[in-house]
């Protein structure tokens, strides 16, 4: 299948607060299938523009395009909650503090969301839950609720229950930033599993090893631009801007000590 | 005058069918009460200010006066209006208005206080606000205030006395009318109270089972 | 609504408030004698004054105050106790709030006593130097926000003395209902009064808190 357009666009995107400016003019496109890590110090816009490819962080200017559709169209008010709510049933999002629904079973956090705004059946629910808990491995806790878990458990719940959308496009908000290093890697795992089933990804991390072993592209983004991408190989090994080979030495250093 | 508790017995069928009665009134006003919070607290949060205003005058009206006096309203109020309600449905309403308006407090409080990571989550799926208020933020904020719902719930039972003087034939009327016959107050009140004493330890003991059931959702 | 109706009977609910404050005044005065009583029993030493203590707030908090009221009133006479509607009214809700203010009381002084009460003792101050100077300062000031809970409660509370024909605010109101059937402007005209009060007294607590929390 050949595309004329890139799977998700983002056109211009600039986001500003009061005076202070997030995104400054930012203009990006993964392909279908791609993994993309967007990497760079805090502050430097980057969880916030992951928040706009869903309109959560809604931007100020510029758009966003997902398989031709633009997400963040401005509409009247009721028929753009109607046009958001359908467009985010295809983009899954996985939160560094998990948001797990603690009243709500492992089962019934993964089936909620099919149940409410697909109308599948009980059984068929089920049958949903069974699946993608056995993919992160979760399966076992089933009837278990959140407060039972551990981060790792609870972030690979987070993962099935965005999965059980059938998303076209999966969004890693610093997904293992909140736990304890030993428990970092049964997530990666998971996230390694969704790369080589050719999941399209966009994941903002500051784990460099992980961006390097799994990730098509890197974008490295400082004070909301993008100052840097290409390949992990490329932007890890021979970066070319100075800002770049600034934050890896800072970070690469830290993860060769970790070594 | 002495007391003489051998009175009691005679009147034993018609007290417990006043505790029943005060049970019943409570139940139903315990889940009027119920809903009606969550109901007034998502008009609180969320409505337009045109309807907003009058429900936090008309809140601030009711948490201002006597449960006593709103009583009288509503008994009389509805009268006036040409509304024959029984003097039970009348004592439910009351005690239920009432008592909603103390949990609408607690439960607007709770709403504002879940997590924002939890809309987001909600609505990242594809939810649309009122579905994810629904699904996921009211029942968490339900489940954050059910102590002090609980404890609401047992002011109430003992408040389920006041609407004997509208006519409800609780538990306290009960003893009225057998005391009418008697005239021996103090025995059936003291019975009346040791009633009252049993029935609050059973809802005690029914709270805290409900309390120890949602800690694992938390 | 009737203006004209209201205008010509405020003067009678203006004199039934003042009954209204003064059985606030009072029921609340006994309340806290009988919570400090309580408290410290609850908090005693000695089993059997422990054993009192809760035996006192659990009676008096688990039976409804309007029951204690005509217990006291209604059957009072039966075992010598002669009292007239008004003081029983004053007895019994004060005594039926002092169970409500002894746990007021006992919660905040038990929020002090871990390790301030300790490190008093280490010093050498008796136990109750200890109570008196370092744990029951700062337990006042945690006690009086939610105190004014119990008090803002009192005030409203004070309504139930109607049932005993005592001419306050509420038995006013049901009267003039009675009387005119206009329950609304009735309503709306004692309401007014029991929010003024309630208003004063709030503002005076939060004040007294504010002030204490300052120092």
């Amino acid at each position: 299948m050949t595309e004329t357009r890139p799977f998700v666009e983002i056109r211009h995107a600039k986001k500003s607060y009061g005076s202070l400016e997030v995104l400054k003019d930012i203009s990006l496109t993964v392909d279908r299938g791609e993994i993309v890590a967007i990497i760079g110090p805090s502050g430097s816009g980057k969880s916030t523009l992951l928040r706009a490819i869903n309109d959560l962080d809604p931007l100020t200017g510029g758009e966003v395009i997902l398989d031709g559709t633009q997400v963040n169209k401005a509409l009247p008010h009721r028929q753009y909650e109607k046009h958001i709510n359908q467009m985010r049933q295809q983009i899954g999002m996985v939160f560094q503090h998990f948001n797990l629904f603690p009243h709500l079973t492992v089962r019934d956090n993964v089936v909620m969301a099919p149940k409410l705004l697909k109308g599948i059946s009980e059984d068929a629910a089920q049958k949903l839950a069974e699946e993608q808990l056995a993919h992160v491995g979760m399966l076992e806790r089933i009837d278990y609720y959140p407060s039972q878990l551990s981060g790792g458990q609870k972030q690979r719940v987070a993962i099935a229950r965005a999965l059980a959308m059938k998303p076209k496009l999966m969004l890693f908000d610093e997904a293992t930033s909140a736990l304890d290093p030993e428990l970092v890697e049964e997530v990666n795992q998971v996230m390694k599993t969704l790369a080589q089933e050719h999941m399209t990804m966009i994941i903002v991390t500051h784990e460099m090893e992980f961006a390097a072993d799994v990730c098509d592209r890197v974008i490295f983004m400082d004070g909301g631009v993008v100052v840097e991408e290409g390949p992990p190989s490329i932007v890890f090994q021979n970066p070319t801007q100075p800002r770049t080979r600034d934050f890896l030495r800072k970070h690469l250093s830290q993860y060769e000590k970790e070594k | 005058m002495g007391l003489d508790f051998s009175v009691v017995p005679g009147f034993a069928d018609a007290l417990l069918l006043g505790v029943l009665w005060t049970i019943a009134i409570t139940v139903a006003a315990a889940v009027l009460s119920f809903f009606g919070g969550i109901l007034l607290a998502v008009i609180a949060l969320y409505a337009p200010l045109l309807v907003r205003l009058p429900f936090r005058f008309f809140a601030w009206l009711f948490m201002g006066t006597p449960l006593l006096l709103q009583l009288f309203l509503i008994y009389f109020g509805l009268v006036e209006l040409g509304i024959d309600l029984p003097a039970f449905v009348a004592g439910v309403i009351g005690l239920g208005l009432h008592f909603a308006v103390y949990n609408s407090e607690l439960i607007q409080t709770a709403i504002v206080a879940v997590d924002r990571g939890q809309m987001e989550a909600a609505r990242t799926l594809g939810l649309s606000r009122g579905q994810a208020l629904v699904r996921v933020v009211i029942p968490q904020a339900v489940r954050d205030v059910i102590p002090p719902i609980g404890n609401n719930m047992i002011a109430l039972l003992k408040d389920s006395a006041l609407v004997s003087v509208i006519g409800v034939s609780e538990l306290t009327l009960s003893a009225q009318l057998a005391i009418g016959r008697t005239y021996r107050p103090f025995e059936f009140y003291a019975v009346a109270a040791v009633l009252y004493y049993f029935i609050n330890l059973g809802m005690e003991a029914v709270l805290r089972r409900i309390e120890r059931r949602t800690q694992l959702s938390r | 609504m009737d203006v004209d109706l209201i205008l010509r009977v405020y003067p009678y609910f203006l004199e039934a408030a003042v009954v209204t404050i003064e059985l606030s005044v009072l029921t609340i005065l006994l309340g806290l004698l009988c919570g400090a009583a309580g408290a410290w029993a609850r908090l005693s030493r000695f089993a059997l004054l422990r054993f009192a203590g809760a035996a006192y707030v659990s009676v008096f908090r688990g039976t409804p105050a309007l029951i204690q009221l005509f217990l006291l009133y209604f059957g009072g006479p039966q075992v010598g106790i002669q009292l007239d509607a008004f003081e029983a009214g004053v007895i019994g809700l004060g005594v039926n709030i002092g169970a409500y203010m002894t746990e007021t009381m006992r919660g905040a002084i038990v929020a002090v006593d871990h390790g301030q009460g300790e490190a008093a003792r280490t010093l050498g101050l008796s136990r109750a130097q200890s109570f008196r100077k370092v744990v029951l300062p700062q337990a006042l000031r945690l006690m009086i926000r939610p105190l004014g809970v119990n008090i803002n409660a009192q005030i409203k509370g004070t309504a139930l003395v109607a049932a005993i024909s005592v001419v306050e605010l509420t038995y006013t109101a049901q009267r003039y209902i009675g009387s005119t059937y206009k329950p609304f402007e009735m309503f709306l005209l004692a309401g007014v009064l029991y929010l003024i009060i309630i208003t004063v007294v709030g503002k005076g607590i939060s004040f007294l808190d504010r002030r204490v929390r300052l120092q």
